[in-house]
């Protein structure tokens, strides 16, 4: 092991030693003329040039976009209009009905985004409290059941949708299933409730282990001697619960809760491929519209599917606040503690 | 590191540009066994010309579709790219005509197609078809025979052969009678069938009149009755390409209306599993035309290497490469010496071929004025588009029929607008 250690020592730490040794000069010398500040910027300065040539400078771009009309790609050849785009989206004679929209599609993707926040994300933690709760319990073979809800976390979104595109499928296995035990066959996915609780079930599936974990490393961290102190005093499970487990692990639950809403505002890979939007626009969200209108349409809009991503980007930017928001609460409430 | 630089290759391979003089890359994507003959021809064309170097980069069909344009916007792209947008992407083709050795050779066998793949009132040889394709049915001659049912017989309505088709799903429990590809171009043919005109005096997108109405209104009763697999059109959304061949292989239909490219993808997956005929169109009210159409290969005009692809795109025309590539893919030839000499060798053995193979030569003297048209239209697609993206939405109970109407003039309208 020591010779290992040595080998590794040898090629590895003496180059960097080297390296250092090198750069300690002109880096004191720079930090005599920047000053300390200056120091810090100077190393933030690779992060930020990466952040700016691929977040910023995209994000300019899909701005200016949005201001634009024409199939030209080069925004130099693009049309200038204006909010003509956003107005185009927005533009509604009656907004209790989708149909007098200009863009109705757009409105539709709305609404079903919406739908689908309030339902994925409500069942979403109530199942993910649920498994943490039953994982934090002396179980037998914990780390294999750990694994087991943890697992559909690792796939490829692309794979979970078809993975329950075969299950779903009119010909797929659930149907095959029921025709075995002499009942008639579903279709699943051509059906609307169906297909937008299909959307929903498969999305909470895939991301029930991540969230799960969260809230278990909460759970893991509420003292032990509280549920001791509670159970002298012969206080009920679900008191406990409500009284204790819960508001100590709401910081934890806060973050599963905005991350939460952020991914469904974003759902797209897993629902595309299981419905394809369907049936009709019953399943079509925010996200596969942008996609569909700016690139896999027959009639492609680049300009209204920026505009569209600029909307939608707007409701994450005030999610993404939220959840910096929560966290600086909780990283006060902890030093506090 | 090694799994990096592997991403990393691929990733340069698939910018599509060339890199290094006398690289051609190839865009190809197959509907049957075109990709495989295609290797074949390139390694073969490498091997016979030392300075040039083809690159066949096999893409999936949606590859083309969703992302060339955007390639080709960015002045990038492949070299030589087999397409079935044509028309509307005609800009960013070459024109070869300075490069090839014998430009005639070209307009005499390709030239009948030439509108099709270059701008309004340009002379631009720009590339040539592939294949030319015409839409048309398939019916499951085993499950018909099986049922007791007749197959309808020339001059034939659709109703006729929903209807038939409906008995024999009743009789064989298949999911469906029949399903049509869901696609506006595939549409289009029947549409016109019942009268319809895409393209009004000056050019431009006619608003949706009585024979396309006639035809949807069709679909729509198709699907509510159960007819028509909901499948196809009701289980996606815009304006999704979706194929049903799966499910007349799977024997799910006894009745499918796609197209002649589908032959070799039914011969290859069908094998001896039933017997199949193609039937042509069926009839509406004017006429019992199909929409032809197909891909083509053309090169593309931000190539460095534009002397490089013009021997490439010679030697892919040759007449004799031509005749051999249709043979061996079961696809019809669109060079017209091959077409005259005929004596096509099919490459097959499945008895369903040649006779499939016949019926569409035969359907191809159906077509209609108004479908003829389509093909070297610049505006078709967006009419596609919108067709099927609204269309499915009545079948999925979301629209009427009129408020599927007016949505399709509006989107066809911005979608011009958008595009001018």
């Amino acid at each position: 092991m020591t010779g290992v250690k040595g080998v590794l020592g040898a090629v590895v730490a003496a180059p960097l030693g080297w390296l250092a040794r090198l750069l300690e000069a002109p880096l004191r010398l720079w930090q005599r003329l920047a000053g300390q500040t200056g120091m810090v910027a100077f190393f933030l300065l690779p992060n930020m040039a990466i952040f700016t040539v691929f977040v910023l400078v995209p994000l300019v771009i899909n701005i200016a976009y949005s201001m634009t009309t024409g199939a030209a790609l080069f925004l130099p050849e693009r049309t200038f209009v204006g909010a003509a785009q956003f107005e185009r989206l927005l533009r509604c004679t009656d907004y209790t009905d989708l149909m007098t929209c200009q863009e109705d599609q757009f409105w539709i993707a709305l609404r079903n985004t919406g739908t689908f926040v309030v339902l994925q994300v409500s069942l979403l933690i109530v199942a993910a409290t649920i498994t943490a709760l039953i994982l934090n319990r002396a179980l037998r073979a914990l780390s294999f059941w750990r694994a087991v809800f943890f697992f559909p976390v690792l796939l490829s979104p692309v794979v979970v949708g078809l993975i329950w595109r075969w299950i779903l499928d009119r010909n797929g296995v659930l149907n095959a299933a029921l025709v075995g035990m002499g009942m008639d066959p579903v279709n699943w996915l051509l059906e609307r409730n169906y297909a937008f609780s299909a959307a929903i079930g498969v999305t909470i599936w895939a991301h029930l282990g991540f969230f799960a974990l969260i809230l278990l490393a909460g759970l893991q961290a509420i003292p032990r001697d509280l549920y001791e102190a509670a159970e002298m005093d012969g206080t009920k499970p679900a008191r406990v619960f409500w009284r204790i487990t819960l508001p100590l692990l709401m910081p934890n639950m806060l973050v599963v809760i905005v991350l939460a809403l952020i991914r469904a505002v974003q759902v797209f890979d897993e629902a595309y491929v299981l419905t394809g939007g369907g049936p009709g626009t019953a399943t079509l969200f925010l996200t596969q519209y942008i996609y569909e209108v700016g690139f896999a349409s027959l009639l492609k809009n680049p300009g209204l599917a920026a505009a569209a991503s600029i909307l939608m980007g707007g409701v994450l930017i005030v999610l993404t606040l939220l959840q910096l928001a929560l966290g600086k609460r909780n990283e006060r409430r902890g030093k506090l503690k | 590191m090694k799994n990096t630089m592997i991403a990393l290759a691929l990733g340069a391979s698939l910018m599509g540009t060339t890199a290094l003089a006398g690289d051609v890359r190839l865009m190809w994507y197959s509907d049957g066994v075109e990709g495989e003959v295609m290797k074949d021809l390139v390694a073969r064309f490498n091997a016979e010309n030392p300075g040039i170097n083809v690159i066949l980069d096999e893409v999936a069909y949606k590859v083309v579709q969703e992302q060339l344009q955007i390639q080709l916007e960015a002045g990038s792209g492949p070299d030589i790219a087999r397409v079935t947008n044509i028309k509307t992407l005609a800009p960013h083709w070459l024109d070869l005509t300075p490069h090839l050795t014998d430009p005639e050779y070209w307009r005499t066998n390709f030239g009948a197609h030439a509108d099709w793949m270059r701008e309004d009132g340009s002379e631009a040889i720009t590339g040539f078809m592939t294949q030319l394709t015409l839409t048309g049915g398939f019916a499951n001659a085993t499950l018909f025979e099986q049922a007791g049912v007749a197959l309808p017989g020339e001059g034939a309505t659709w109703d006729d052969w929903v209807n038939a088709a409906d008995q024999v799903a009743k009789s064989q429990g298949t999911a469906a009678a029949f399903a049509i590809d869901r696609s506006g171009h595939r549409i289009s043919g029947p549409a016109v069938s019942y009268g319809a005109n895409y393209i009004a005096a000056d050019g431009m997108p006619a608003p949706v009149d009585d024979g396309t109405k006639a035809f949807a209104e069709k679909l729509v009763a198709w699907v509510e009755g159960g007819q028509m697999l909901r499948d196809t059109w009701v289980a996606a959304s815009g304006s999704t390409y979706r194929a049903a061949a799966d499910d007349f292989i799977n024997a799910a239909i006894p009745f499918y209306y796609s197209g002649s490219w589908q032959i070799a993808n039914l011969s290859t997956k069908i094998g001896d599993g039933f017997d199949w005929v193609a039937t042509g169109s069926p009839c509406g009210t004017a006429g019992c035309s199909g929409l032809a159409g197909g891909a083509a290969l053309v090169a593309v005009k931000y190539t460095q290497n534009a002397e490089e692809v013009a021997k490439v795109m010679e030697y892919f025309a040759r007449e004799d490469i031509v005749k051999e590539f249709s043979e061996r893919t079961l696809f019809l030839p669109a060079h017209a010496g091959v077409v005259a000499a005929g004596g096509m060798n099919w490459q097959t053995e499945d008895k369903n071929v040649g006779a499939a193979l016949d019926a569409y030569i035969a359907a191809a003297g159906d077509i209609l004025p108004g479908a003829d048209a389509l093909p070297a239209w610049k505006w078709a697609t967006p009419y596609y588009g919108a067709l099927v993206n609204r269309i499915s939405q009545v079948m999925a109970g979301e629209l009427t029929l009129d408020d599927a109407y007016a949505r399709i003039d509006q989107d066809i309208t911005e979608a011009v607008a958008a595009a001018q």
